[in-house]
Order: structure tokens, then C-alpha cells, then sequence
């Protein structure tokens, strides 16, 4: 039987235990690797021939933490069964650094989670000089705390201050800066990595500084004036940061403070509560389901149709080098593909380039690239106002302004110039995409593919099916989506498509708010509050509310007498006519004071008084967030998206939906649709028809189904 | 339910609570046994008498650890007499008067003393720990910010103005000075005196009577910049959703002072009066302690009032003098907004802006400055209050006899 360890005795005494897993995936831990692994180091431990022990790996990577399908499974055990198991790991390490042998860890290559918590309870780590390599605690990015010992052997390495930030956000450091810090022993070259470690091994003394007598954590006892300003500053750094919506980083931050305050048994019992409690927790389910297992298989295409060759990409068309045009162009340079920058003349496709350029410049800057591959990036950029030089592209990305005319006119031009077989995609995130497919001569081969602003921070790109568009299309634009190093959702065509639309719903709902009389700084704060990473107002400010006025009044022309006014129309209609638009024009809901913090603005509370009695702030946070629920409901049952999963990663990629559910169909499941119904039909009784539950949730409610039945 | 009295009540002067302070030197147990000693002297008292001893003392650690028992025996009472120490933090020393009062009124003791210390230059606050800052959990799920912060945020939510709260500085500053200059503390105010008899403090050492709405008005908000590094600006909007954004107002010289002291108050049923051969000097007729939202900490002491003068079958209206702990100037102002009580009733000879506020011993100061303005004045009733840590309050209501 294949075994996850190797070991292998020198003639010197020194044992090598090589973590190798079977098959191609990366060392994780799970209950056949961890009892290989067990058998190996106390199979050494005892033998009086072993001297001293190094740990390594085969792969690439060291070991890169807990194998998490494993982990979710494990919560068909008790949570006292699940504790134990944690214990014996915890006991496990804890065994290798009193076994009186001498263990390095020699960590050829990435180190996280778990792998970093091994790493930790060794007696040296020698750590491979690769800027690929990270070392690392990042379990608090999906709901988790480090349970094998790393709240307890990391503040005693390096002080509570430096654990609770690499800690408390996850973090992962190169090896570099964790040799700065004192997380590892020693920093040396790749090859020598191995051959280093057993030289340690041989002259080190096997006992973890926590064990000397006298042992003070660095930067003193929690309890010293400093230790407890590195407290104080965390605690309240944690809720400025997560505005109170994770409980991993404060449970995590809970080990810490506690175990530094206990011998390490003790701390590491403490850790492993925290552990079980967050592993049963409802939102760390939902936060690994998403973040962890719907994001991959996402990036990794998992619902690209299958029969369709993979296409590769060497040469891409851009029309228009505005705002998004330059961003698309970025991304596709960055990754190796050539692209034609076209806008309507060449002093302003060259201006395009020269925001490539910009963004480019600022990668080398802050580190992030080196200057030759920026070189070769930007080099990759050919600006051009000739349609003609479009002709050898494999696809091309509109991203002209969002008039349908205009859109039309450059699709028709590139159209005859490109090959028959190249796919037109149209960067637009209003207009539906049938509707511009009229305009071409290969409607099958027409698609939307909506990029978020600005394009090289934002992971998503919504993909959007007209109703001619084939699958062969589909699967050729997710290959360029994934090779220019985005991740992709595909939802059909609608006003608004899926997130357009369902973030509408929350902006717009803000605004509302204001024509009833509720305080505005008591809305934008429900939303920081709800989990939304801007207020309804700010946002409002941020993407300008004559664009919201222009989205509604071309809705408006478009549905005549089935347009369903909205309260917020006088409130939009009223910003409108006073001239402010938002940020861009320096007044909106908001001031925005030259060189100062943006502050109300005044004449707000003239038009809309507040009243004298406000609203709790949980009905207000429910209305932020049921509103979105009840648009989501809706898009699922239009099919406008098609499954859960989608919705999630759509909502946490494209606005930042509160990620701690887990998106917004997990948000769905979390309240229940019982609750939801419920609440969302009284919401529409006061509040109007928009909060009318659909269909789906009224089924959902009466069969006790959920958006993701296999978490009931 | 028998009556307590008040017999007595004496205190230390208020040391700065620095290195450089008077009473930096003093033995923690000497402080608190100098009012013990004055109290014992002054009353002719035969100590034995003394059923039971309440110190508040809210970092009672290291020499100020278990200090009740041992500033009792260092004071020279009889050795029969035990002690205790508590902490309901900036209300223990009132608290401890209520207790031993308590006591009292269910016929457990017949004579008692309740007052408090703190020895802030020894042991500065926080020095014994403050797990509701520091436990990660507690800080989370009660949005701990620290008391400047939740003053300015009083002033925030109630629009105060920086010179509204400086000029209420200012006048805690003029009338601390007047009172003393015209000679209304001297009679409570003892001494610390080394085993010599050397005088090493007779006044209080934190005025500034210099201070002027102007001068105070060149210092910058004390609170803003760690209320803004840490993000204690965003904790408060957790519980206070509808503050736009948080105003800094609060400074040390519209803030309480940092300072040594102690004061002990002596309480007794009417059998033990005619036992000590002491006329009662007041009456204590109710009291309470209560508690509100931990994060804006600082508002409960009106509610603290009404619940005490409830108790004691007062309204608001019966109330000749107020002393409420300045332990910020929004403190008092907003005190003052909520129970509709205008100035002139108020701290009437200033407070802890001026004079400084010694946390475990300020309710039994305050409680004997006010006995001793009523009885100057010759009026009746007086409540006492202070605000607590963790939105606490505690208030006492004490009528002349």
C-alpha cells in the first residue's frame, strides 16, 4: 500500500521522513497521511538508532494544511469524538518536541496550516530561499483557527503582537520576512535545503524554548502594560476590520491570549475548543463551501461544457482603451497574450497603453513584478484606431461606452474584418445581450462577458448567454477568462444579467430609506453593519447616482406601463436635479471636503427630515440584505442564474456580499426560507410589492428545502 | 428596618497620581489609615465598637492587595475589628458606604466604616488587569472602548460643544479653589503625615485654578488619535448605528485627574450613637447601583439617582444638593441634561476635574463633601453618584438629622 511517508535511516542516525501523498495532489493532512506520518516519527522517536530526526516533502510544496473535504466530513462525529481527534494531533506534535530527539523541519517549499503547525513544533525550520515559497496560519480566511498547536507555538516564537497579525488575517509571509521575524531558523538556498537541516539536527539541543525553565513569551507576559496594549489594539482592530462578523480571528485571538496565560497542555486545549466550535459552525461550513470549494471550481471552469476543445489564446482584440478596455488589455497581456488596443483614434488607444503602462509600473513598485516582465507585458499592448488590425485576433472584448448604437456600429466594423470562427464578446453591464446580438452577423457566437471596475483588482467576470449563444462559444470564452486569470460565472441574459441587478436591489434600497426619514447615518452604517463592504449611500455616491437615474429611466422606456415605480425614484430624481451625481462630482449623498473625510451632506435632511422615531437597526439590516435575498430568489427562478454556487461566488466577487455567510444564496439558507418568507412578506406589507417572496421560496418554505440540500 | 446613620466622614488630600506626587511615598497602607486614624481621634471612638470595615479599592494589588484588614490594625483600631475589600471600580468607594450602611439596616452590625483608596501613582488603572479590554471574547461581544472614547461619544450624541465642557472644567477649577479658599474642606480634610509628624500633604495638588475656557481650549483631543489608530471609532457604531461619526472633545483638563487618596465614613445605627456618645449627622435613606450599555459606560448615574431616590421615596425635585463623580466633563453634563438640573445644585464646590478622582475612594468623598455642604448651608437632602466602569452606576441619598 502506497504510504503519504517515507522514511529513510542515514548511516549518521539522522531519519528523513519525506512527505509524499500518493497521486498528484499536494500533502494535506487527513487520516491516512496523519497516520502515516504517526507511525513514521514515532517509529524514530523510538529507535535507539535514529540520533535525530528532519522533516521535508517530495513536493513542491511542504504540507499546505488540512485536507478539507475530510474535515467537513468529520462533522458526523460528536463534536466530543471530534475533539479528541484534535487532541491526539495536538498530542502528536506536542510528542515530538519532548520526544528528547533533535526534529528540523526542512521546508522545501510552502508551509501552511497544519504543514506550518508541524513546522512549528520542531525544534529548528530550515527554509528554502524561493519566492514561490509561503509559511504561514491562514485557517481564519475560511472560518477556521489554527488547531494543531499554531495559537500556542507561534506567539511564543515571535511575540503575541506578530502572531495576532499573521494570525488574526490569515496572513502568509515569504521566507524572508518569516527569518525576520524568527519563524524560521534559517534561510538557504533550494538545493541545499535537506542537506542543511541534517546538519542542524546533528548539534541541536531537542528542547522547544516553552520548555526551559524560566521561558518568557517575547514581548512580555499578557498581563505586562505592553502585553495587554497588544490585546487591547487586536481586540479592537478585529471589529474595526471584520466589523464584528467573524468569530475565527476573535476565537483564534481567545487561544492566544488564554494560552499564553497557561502552560502549552493547557493553551492547547483552549485551542482545540475554539477549533470544534468553528468547525460546527453553520458559517464556516458555508464560508469553506464557497470560498474554498465553489471559488476553485470556478477558476478550474467545473461547468464549461465538456465537449468542446480547449482553446488557447495568444492574440486578443480590445475595443475601446477607456476605463475597462485598458483593464481587459492588462489582464491579457499579463498573461501572455498579445492584444490590440482599438479606440476611436490612436492618441487615445495609446493613452489606453499608457494605463496598462501605469498599473504595470505600479506592480514593479510595490514588488509584485519585475521589471523585464513588465516590459514584455506592455510590449504585448499594440494600440491602433484601424479595424483592420484586428483581423488576426481569436477573440475580441467590446468595451465601448454602454450606447447601444455605438456598440453596434463597432461590431458590425470588427465583424468584417475578423475570422469567421472568433468569438465577439461585449463588456456591458446593462444592456441584454440578445439584444446586441441583433447587431451580428454570428449571433451563436456572440456572448457578454462583464468585467468589474477596475479590472486588475476585480477576480470576476460575469458571462452572460444571449439566446442564440452556442456552447462551443461558452466554452471557448470561460478558456479565456481562465487564461487571462479571472473567474467566471455564467448566468443568462436579463436586465441587469444576475449581479447588476441583485446589487441594485441593495443600493437602491438605501435610497429609499431616505424618503421614509430614516437618519442616512444610521443607513450607511446598517449596511457596514448588515456586512456589506460599503453603506447603501456611499456605494450610491461610488457609482453615481445619474447612472442609477439613467439604469431606471431607460427601464422606464423600455417596460411602459409595467414599470413598478419605486420610492427611491424621488429621491434619485431629486439628486438628479440637484446636480449631484456623487463622487465624481464632488456632491452627493455625501461632501467630499478637499483633502478631508466625506461628511453627510446638509441639505439631505431639508428634503427628506428624519424622523423623530428611527427604525431598529436589525430591520434595517434585514431590508439591506433580505432585498438582495428576494432578487437572487428571483434570478433562480428565472433561471437568469442557474445554481446556488454561482450566486455565491457572483455576489462575493462582483459586490462584495457579505462573505461570512457565504454568499448570497448561503445567506438564503442561513436565515432559513421559512424565516425568509415570513419576514419578507411583512417587509412587503409595510414596505411594498418588492419584498413579495417568489414562488421558489414559497415552495422551498413549504417543503423545507434549501438552496444546497445536502447541508440540511 | 433600622436606620443608618453617618457619624462622620473624613479624607486624605488628593496627591497627583505621578511619580512626582506628594503622596507617591506613602505606603499604600498609610494613606488608608490616615482618615481610619482621624476618624478614631476626632470621634474619641473606642475601636472595638467598629463591627466591620468596607474599603473600595479597585486595583487592589500588590501593597493595596487585602489592604482593608491592614490599614485597619497599621491605623491602631482594635484588633477585633475585620475588614474587607471591594470593587464595583469607580463606585466602590460609595459602594462601600452602601454596604456597610446595608449591613447596618438589617441589624448585622451596629457600627461600621465604609470608604475606599487608591493609590493610582503605585498601582495605575489597569495595573490589576481589565480582562473586558484585553479577552478577546469580552471585547468583541461587549464593543469595549475605552472611557475617553465613550465620553466623547456622549458629547457626539449630544451635541455638546468643546467649550460647553471646558467651561464646565473651567468652573470645576473655580469652585474647587473658592471652597478651598474660604475654608469648606479643612474640617474634613486630614493630613498625611510621616511617623514624625511631618506634614508630607495637607492640600489637594491637582487644581489648576488658572484654567481658562482659552487655555484649555489649546489641548488637543486626548482620545482621537487612538479612538481612530485602533478603530474604537467604528466599535461604537455597533451600538450607536445612527452617529455619522465620532467628535473628540475630552482632554486632561476637562477630564478627571489622576490622583492619590482615601476618605472612610463612619456609619452606625442609633444604639451605637448613644454607645460612641455621637450626635448622627445625616441620615442615608436609599441608594442603588445599576447598569446600562457597557460601551457608552458613562450615562447611568441618572438612572442610578431616580432608582435610589425611589428607594428612599424622593423625587428629583426633593433634592437640595447633587454630587456626581466629574469623571469627564460630558459625564456631568449629560447628568445634569437627563435629570433637568441646573447648575447652581450641582458639585457646587467642584469635583474630580479639579481635585482628581482616586477611584476607590471618590463615592466616600464626594458623599462626605456633600454632608458637609448641606449642614453648611443648612439644607436637607443630598444624592451622590457616580458613574462605573462596564455602564454602572452607583448613588446614595442621605438627609440631615
Amino acid at each position: 500500500m502506497a504510504t503519504h511517508v517515507t522514511v529513510e535511516i542515514a548511516p549518521d542516525g539522522i531519519a528523513t521522513l519525506l512527505w509524499n501523498s500518493p497521486g498528484r495532489t499536494p500533502n494535506v493532512f487527513n487520516d491516512e497521511s496523519i497516520a502515516d506520518f504517526r507511525a513514521a516519527i514515532e517509529a524514530a522517536i523510538a529507535d535507539p538508532a535514529v540520533k535525530g530526526v528532519v522533516i521535508s516533502s517530495a513536493k513542491t510544496d511542504f504540507i499546505v494544511g488540512a485536507d478539507l473535504t475530510m474535515l467537513m466530513a468529520a462533522r458526523r462525529l460528536t463534536k466530543a469524538q471530534f475533539f479528541e481527534r484534535v487532541r491526539a494531533l495536538q498530542q502528536l506534535f506536542r510528542s515530538i518536541e519532548t520526544g528528547g530527539k533533535p526534529v528540523v523541519a526542512a521546508l522545501n517549499g510552502t508551509a501552511v496550516g497544519g504543514g506550518f503547525e508541524l513546522a512549528m513544533a520542531c525544534h529548528a525550520r530550515v527554509a528554502a530561499d524561493h519566492p514561490a515559497l509561503r509559511v504561514g496560519l491562514p485557517e481564519v480566511s475560511l472560518g477556521l483557527l489554527p488547531g494543531a498547536g499554531g495559537t500556542q507555538r507561534m506567539p511564543r516564537l515571535i511575540g503575541a503582537r506578530e502572531a495576532l497579525g499573521l494570525i488574526t488575517q490569515g496572513k502568509t509571509i515569504g521566507a524572508r520576512k518569516a527569518l525576520e521575524l524568527g519563524l524560521v531558523s534559517e534561510v538557504v538556498a533550494p538545493e541545499a535545503v535537506l542537506e542543511r537541516a541534517r546538519e542542524l539536527v546533528r548539534t541541536l539541543e531537542p528542547v522547544q524554548p516553552w520548555d526551559r525553565k524560566g521561558f518568557r513569551p517575547p514581548g512580555g507576559e499578557v498581563h505586562s502594560p505592553a502585553g495587554a496594549e497588544v490585546f487591547v489594539g487586536t481586540n479592537a482592530m478585529i471589529t474595526r476590520e471584520t466589523w464584528g462578523h467573524y468569530l475565527a480571528p476573535r476565537l483564534a485571538a481567545y487561544a492566544v491570549y488564554h494560552g499564553l496565560q497557561l502552560p502549552i497542555d493547557q493553551g492547547c486545549k483552549v485551542e482545540a475548543r475554539g477549533f470544534t466550535e468553528l468547525v460546527y459552525h453553520p458559517l464556516s461550513q458555508n464560508m469553506i463551501r464557497t470560498l474554498f470549494f465553489s471559488m476553485g471550481e470556478a477558476k478550474r471552469l467545473k461547468s464549461r461544457p465538456k465537449n468542446v476543445p480547449a482553446a488557447g489564446y495568444t492574440r486578443v482584440g480590445v475595443l475601446g482603451a477607456g476605463l475597462m478596455g485598458h483593464g481587459i488589455a492588462h489582464a491579457s497581456a499579463i498573461n501572455g497574450i498579445d492584444v490590440v488596443l482599438l479606440d476611436t483614434d490612436m492618441a487615445g488607444a495609446q493613452q489606453g497603453k499608457e494605463r496598462v503602462g501605469r498599473i504595470l509600473a505600479d506592480a514593479v513598485k510595490k514588488g509584485r513584478m519585475t521589471e523585464t516582465a513588465a516590459r514584455t507585458a506592455l510590449d504585448r499592448v499594440i494600440p491602433t484606431a484601424a479595424f483592420e488590425d484586428l483581423a488576426d485576433c481569436q477573440l475580441i472584448v467590446e468595451a465601448v461606452f454602454e450606447k447601444r448604437e455605438l456598440k453596434n456600429d463597432v461590431t458590425r466594423k470588427a465583424e468584417a474584418v475578423i475570422g469567421p470562427d472568433v468569438i465577439l464578446g461585449t463588456n456591458t453591464s446593462t444592456l441584454p445581450i440578445s439584444g446586441l446580438a441583433e447587431a451580428s452577423n454570428r449571433p451563436e457566437q456572440f456572448i457578454g462577458l462583464h468585467f468589474f471596475s477596475p479590472v486588475e483588482k476585480m477576480q470576476l467576470v460575469e458571462v452572460i448567454l444571449g439566446a442564440r449563444t452556442s456552447e462551443a462559444t461558452l466554452a471557448r470564452s470561460l478558456d479565456f477568462v481562465k487564461a487571462i486569470g479571472k473567474t467566471p460565472v455564467v448566468v443568462r441574459d436579463g436586465r441587469g444579467f444576475f449581479t447588476s441587478r441583485v446589487f441594485g436591489t441593495y443600493v437602491i434600497e438605501g435610497s429609499a430609506m431616505l424618503a421614509e426619514g430614516v437618519a442616512p447615518a444610521l443607513i450607511d452604517n446598517a449596511g457596514r453593519l448588515a456586512g456589506m463592504p460599503m453603506g447603501p449611500l456611499t456605494v450610491a455616491d461610488m457609482v453615481n447616482i445619474d447612472l442609477s437615474y439613467k439604469i431606471r429611466e431607460q427601464a422606464k422606456a423600455d417596460l411602459g406601463d409595467k414599470y413598478v415605480a419605486h420610492p427611491a425614484d424621488e429621491v434619485i430624481e431629486f439628486m438628479v436635479r440637484q446636480g449631484r451625481f456623487g463622487q465624481k462630482t464632488k456632491a452627493g449623498f455625501f461632501d467630499y471636503p478637499e483633502g478631508g473625510e466625506k461628511r453627510l451632506w446638509a441639505g439631505l435632511a431639508q428634503r427628506f427630515p428624519v424622523r423623530p422615531a428611527q427604525p431598529s437597526l436589525a430591520e434595517i439590516k434585514n431590508r439591506l440584505l433580505h432585498i438582495q435575498a428576494i432578487e437572487t430568489l428571483r434570478c433562480l427562478e428565472e433561471g437568469i442564474v442557474a445554481r446556488p454556487q454561482d450566486a455565491d461566488v457572483g455576489s462575493i466577487l462582483a459586490w462584495g456580499f457579505c462573505p461570512f455567510y457565504g454568499g448570497i444564496a448561503s445567506y438564503i439558507d442561513y436565515v432559513g426560507p421559512k424565516r425568509l418568507l415570513e419576514e419578507c412578506d411583512e417587509l412587503a406589507n409595510r414596505f411594498g410589492e418588492r419584498f413579495r417572496p417568489p414562488t421558489l421560496l414559497r415552495q422551498m418554505a413549504a417543503e423545507g428545502r434549501l438552496l444546497y440540500p445536502e447541508a440540511a | 428596618m433600622t436606620d443608618a446613620f453617618i457619624f462622620d466622614a473624613v479624607r486624605t488630600p488628593r496627591g497627583r497620581g505621578k511619580p512626582d506626587g506628594s503622596l507617591h511615598e506613602v505606603a499604600p497602607v498609610e494613606l488608608a489609615a490616615t482618615p481610619l486614624r482621624a476618624l478614631a481621634r476626632r470621634n474619641n471612638l473606642d475601636t472595638s465598637l467598629v463591627d466591620d470595615v468596607i474599603l473600595g479599592c479597585v486595583d487592589a494589588i500588590k501593597d493595596e492587595a487585602g489592604i482593608g484588614r491592614w490599614s485597619v490594625l497599621a491605623a491602631g483600631y482594635h484588633e477585633r475589628v475585620p475588614a474587607t475589600v471591594i470593587n464595583r471600580y469607580c463606585g466602590s468607594g460609595l459602594e462601600a458606604v452602601n454596604l456597610v450602611a446595608a449591613k447596618v439596616m438589617a441589624n448585622q452590625i451596629d457600627l461600621g466604616i465604609g470608604g475606599g483608596v487608591e493609590h493610582m501613582s503605585r498601582n495605575p488603572m489597569g495595573a490589576s488587569g481589565f480582562a473586558p479590554a484585553t479577552d478577546p471574547l469580552l471585547a468583541a461581544d461587549f464593543f469595549f472602548v475605552p472611557q475617553g472614547v465613550s465620553a466623547d461619544l456622549i458629547a457626539t450624541r449630544h451635541g455638546y460643544s468643546r467649550g460647553q465642557l471646558d467651561g464646565f472644567a473651567v468652573e470645576s477649577q473655580r469652585r474647587a479653589k473658592q471652597a478651598w479658599d474660604r475654608g469648606y474642606f479643612t474640617q474634613s480634610v486630614v493630613p498625611v503625615v510621616d511617623r514624625n509628624g511631618l506634614i508630607i500633604l495637607d492640600r489637594d495638588e491637582h487644581l489648576r485654578p488658572e484654567s481658562t475656557v482659552e487655555s484649555l481650549g489649546k489641548l488637543e483631543p486626548a482620545f482621537a488619535k487612538v479612538a481612530r489608530l485602533a478603530g474604537f471609532d467604528r466599535v461604537v457604531l455597533h451600538r450607536y448605528p445612527e452617529v455619522e461619526r465620532l467628535e473628540y472633545f475630552h482632554h486632561a483638563g476637562n477630564s478627571s485627574g489622576i490622583v492619590d487618596g482615601a476618605a472612610m465614613v463612619l456609619i452606625g445605627n442609633a444604639d451605637a450613637g448613644t454607645r460612641i456618645a455621637r450626635k448622627p449627622r445625616a441620615r442615608i435613606r436609599g441608594f442603588a447601583a445599576c447598569g446600562q450599555d457597557p460601551t457608552i459606560m458613562l450615562t447611568a448615574p441618572a438612572e442610578g439617582c431616580r432608582l435610589a431616590l425611589r428607594r428612599a421615596g424622593l423625587a428629583v425635585a426633593d433634592v437640595d444638593l447633587w454630587e456626581i463623580n466629574e469623571a469627564f466633563a460630558s459625564v456631568a453634563l449629560y447628568f445634569m441634561q437627563e435629570l433637568e438640573l441646573t447648575a447652581d445644585r450641582v458639585n457646587v464646590n467642584g469635583g474630580a476635574i479639579a481635585m482628581g478622582h482616586p477611584l476607590g475612594a471618590t463615592g466616600a468623598i464626594i458623599l462626605g463633601t456633600l454632608l458637609d455642604e448641606l449642614e453648611r448651608r443648612d439644607q436637607r437632602i443630598g444624592v451622590a453618584t457616580l458613574c462605573v466602569a462596564g455602564g454602572m452606576a452607583v448613588a446614595t441619598v442621605i438627609e440631615r438629622v
